[in-house]
């Protein structure tokens, strides 16, 4: 028997983030106004990929230390799990954006990393889709994510932060600081971002153990 | 006359804001701006969801067997 009792965990610290985050003080901002409660939902998709992209290298290195199938399939579903969160947040950054900044995609680099680091994960998933044997498909995809993954927190969380940005944390300003976010807005945001990583790493193990069952099927037949 | 004239406008205004005050009934899902409206639809899709996963995950675990 698994234990799921950090999956209810994960649903019970969302619902709180949805009730915290619609009806809770947040501080009166020009520009932003209530939209700044989007900081509860549109933030934890971005911890939610990182989260996945960081469970996807994790297992990327174990594969290529044991060479074991299912850290393979591990790396590969957490992907796939971590671009729909990609998807996810990319959507309502758009439509955050167009209120705020008055359309989806100003040409601001964190959106424009974003749009790279995306294309490099799908460029992953092709990549691994174009090898038709198996364990060299694992070995070359393995050490493709083992270098997107730095390219990509670079791209998202480090080149932004050096330049001007529309989003908060950039020019010299630590993100989540005084500035865009005050003592009230903490707690149900950091209750947001881990409840949306349980969940998120909940749908992966999901598609893992889906992944898994295929793969006997295949080799049975 | 003035005096009279002031202080029936002064009652009107006073009748209309407590007539304002019995329409606008600041109890529960009704009160200010019905935002608890939109938070209840919004745990109602999540919580259907979250069940959602349960059964996918059961289901998976029938098949691991």
């Amino acid at each position: 028997m698994r234990k799921s009792w950090w999956k209810i965990l994960g649903l019970l610290m969302i619902a709180t983030a949805i009730i915290g985050g619609l009806l809770g003080p947040v501080p009166v901002l020009p520009i932003l106004h209530e939209t700044i409660r989007n900081v509860y939902f549109h933030v934890p998709m971005w911890f939610t990929m990182l989260t996945l992209y960081l469970i996807s290298v994790i297992y990327s290195i174990k594969y290529l230390n044991s060479g074991k199938v299912e850290h393979d399939l591990m790396a590969v579903e957490a992907v796939n799990t971590g671009i729909v969160f990609c998807a996810m947040g990319l959507l309502t950054g758009m439509l955050w954006a167009n209120i705020t900044w008055g359309e989806p995609w100003p040409n601001d680099p964190k959106l424009n990393g974003s749009a790279i680091a995306t294309l490099m994960y799908l460029a992953y998933l092709v990549l691994r889709n174009a090898l038709e044997e198996e364990q060299k498909r694992a070995k070359i995809s393995a050490i493709y994510n083992i270098f997107a993954f730095p390219v990509m927190v670079v791209l998202l969380y480090i080149l932004p932060k050096l330049t001007d940005s529309l989003h908060p944390g950039s020019g010299g300003n630590g993100t989540f600081g005084d500035l865009d976010m005050n003592n009230n807005m903490r707690p149900v945001f950091y209750t947001a971002v881990i409840g949306w990583i349980l969940v998120g790493t909940w749908i992966c193990t999901l598609r893992y153990r889906v992944r898994l069952i295929e793969n006997k099927r295949n080799q049975i037949d | 006359m003035k005096n009279k004239l002031a202080l029936f406008l002064m009652l009107l205004i006073s009748a209309s804001t407590y007539a304002q005050g019995e329409i606008d009934m600041a109890t529960g899902l009704r009160s200010s701006g019905k935002i608890y409206v939109v938070v209840l639809v919004l745990l109602t899709i999540f919580a259907v969801l979250g069940i959602y996963l349960f059964t996918l995950d059961r289901r998976i675990k029938k098949l691991e067997k």
